[in-house]
């Protein structure tokens, strides 16, 4: 055979343009870093946004309370990380807890709805609801109800994130090709062995795109909760030191949850790349 | 048709009729089809498109069944999928999320059987495809691709092969490699052949006997026997029979749409008066 030389790729289908773990996002689109030129290049203009914060600042005069220096974020970073790191432990927990449930319960009930056309039609409305409704506005009855310990914000974060994980995966299971179902059957394939063999494996992008805007709604939710009553959690941590206008420390917090949404996100991205990334 | 009255056809469909019941109304797709198909023996059907060509190699594999009529394999009625059936169907219809040993596996796990590794080597390198068991379909052209899909089709040796167009989608020269891909394969195994194609050329080519389908509902319009020695080779088909052959079918299927252009007046204003009737 004459093909045994460098294998162009071959796209099977041009028409698949659904949304999909690699797509999801203009982070993903821009080729890696090619060269150490490029790095550097990176490199530098990072340092010079960052130092150019920072002379601003110096030069202008802003005010800590305004906006703090990046040297005075750092450092609360670092002088203020053993006391926000315990705050930073509950959050995680609430988080994984949160999302854990939320996308299990999620993940079932998208299976087992999208098998049943018709209850799918039924409950679809109320997902709806639930995924546009911000959980948030559920916390201060929560907490009435349940008390400032972990139970109402680990409720909001499930209900946060298992409607995003449902619809997506619901997306996903949704998206049948009858020509590999077919395919299945024609083996003599029985509904469990088509669900396991072909639908899952093939709603499997969508599903990672779900838990992925789930856990990142989640962490918001549980910010959110933190702040609105309890006495721990990153979302504490934000309102206390701006009530005391320690602003570096505030900053501090801020860069540790933007920290998380990025390891939650290239996370997801990783596992997606790892198993769903035959759709490209 | 005189099919032989000493030996049992492998796949006999009589009076093979099937109704889609759609939003508008009941659609028939085939009707009264009757075919013998004898063991070992290719047959290639064509006819127009939407003739329901798929639907009655659908109802032959036991994937959907008929309104009326049935479909036997060896004398048995066939109800369901049958593990003495293979389909290849229109694109190669790989699973893109398995490489190509996992597709070729595929069979074996959802029937719960081991796969004859030699047997599949032996495809494989038949295919010229040995050495590409870790790429994904996306990797693979659509020729290679089509190639997979006839291995796995192969693997668990089904004494029945229906390929529903299967090289429909590929160029030409690609395609006269699948056509000749596939004689070799019979020429060592002796599966019984239904081939579906959109073209003459190769229908021909491939064939025993070429069934010819009317348009919608399909029935049996005709059936001509190809009488060449095989392996065959090209050449053959630049012989006066096959010329005529070739003009005889496409006179049946496009002379059959230029009766219907020239009645298409009167039939659509039957068509009106159904419609405010």
């Amino acid at each position: 055979m004459s093909e045994t030389d460098a294998i162009p790729e071959f796209r099977t289908k041009a028409g698949r343009t659904d949304v999909g773990i690699t797509n999801m996002s203009a982070l993903t689109s821009g080729p890696g870093i090619r060269s150490a030129g490029e790095m550097l290049a990176i490199l530098f203009v990072a340092v010079a946004v960052i130092g150019g914060t920072e002379v601003l600042l110096l030069v202008f005069e802003v005010p800590q309370y305004v906006l703090p220096r990046p040297s005075e974020i750092a450092t609360a970073l670092v002088v203020e990380f053993p006391q926000i790191a315990p705050h930073l432990g509950h959050t995680l927990v609430e988080l994984l807890c949160g999302f854990a449930i939320g996308a299990t319960v999620g993940l079932i009930l998208a299976a087992v709805i999208t098998q049943f056309p018709f209850v799918e039609k039924i409950v679809t409305p109320y997902i709806l609801l639930l995924v546009t409704t911000p959980m948030l506005a559920l916390v201060p009855l929560l907490i009435l109800r349940l008390g400032f310990g972990y139970e109402p914000r680990i409720i909001a974060v499930a209900l946060a994130s298992g409607p995003m994980v449902m619809i997506n995966a619901a997306t996903g299971f949704r998206r049948v090709d009858q020509g590999k179902i077919a395919l299945a059957r024609s083996y003599g394939a029985s509904t469990f062995q088509i669900f396991w063999k072909v639908r899952a494996p093939m709603a499997l992008p969508m599903i990672f795109v779900g838990l992925m805007i789930g856990s990142i709604f989640g962490l918001l939710t549980a910010v959110g909760a933190e702040m609105v009553g309890g006495g721990f959690g990153l979302g504490n941590r934000l309102t206390s030191y701006s009530s005391m206008i320690q602003m570096p420390q505030f900053f501090a917090v801020v860069l540790i949850l933007s920290i998380l949404g990025i390891l939650i996100y290239v996370t997801f991205f990783l596992l997606g790349k790892k198993f769903a990334s035959w759709e490209a | 048709m005189t099919p032989g009255q000493f030996n049992q056809p492998k796949l006999r469909v009589s009076g093979a009729t099937k109704v889609y019941s759609t939003r508008s109304g009941d659609l028939l797709a085939i009707d009264r089809c009757s075919l013998d198909v004898m063991d070992g023996e290719i047959i290639s059907i064509v006819g127009p498109s939407g003739c329901g060509k798929t639907t009655l190699l659908w109802s032959m594999s036991g994937l959907h069944g008929l309104s009326s009529g049935e479909v036997l394999l060896d004398g048995a009625p066939i109800t369901g999928p049958n593990p003495e059936i293979g389909m290849v169907f229109q694109d190669a219809n790989l699973l893109p999320w398995r490489n190509l040993d996992a597709n070729i596996r595929f069979p074996f796990e959802i029937k719960g059987t081991r796969p004859d590794r030699i047997w599949i080597d032996e495809l494989l390198n038949r295919v010229g495809l040995e050495g590409f068991g870790g790429r994904f379909p996306r990797e693979l052209s659509g020729g290679m691709q089509q190639r997979a899909a006839l291995v796995r089709a192969l693997s668990y040796k089904p004494s029945v092969l229906l390929m529903d167009e299967p090289f429909g989608a590929l160029d030409a020269f690609t395609r006269e490699e699948m056509n000749r891909l596939v004689e070799e394969i019979w020429l060592d195994t002796r599966t019984t052949i239904v081939l579906i194609t959109h073209s003459i050329d190769e229908a021909i080519f491939m064939a025993d006997r070429v069934l010819v389908l009317s348009a919608r509902p399909g029935r049996v319009a005709s059936v001509h026997e190809v009488p060449f020695a095989r392996p065959r080779s090209l050449e053959i088909m630049s012989t006066k029979e096959v010329f005529d052959l070739t003009n005889t079918i496409k006179a049946e299927i496009v002379g059959e749409r230029q009766s219907r252009y020239r009645q298409g007046g009167a039939a659509g204003a039957v068509g009106a008066q159904q419609a405010t009737g």
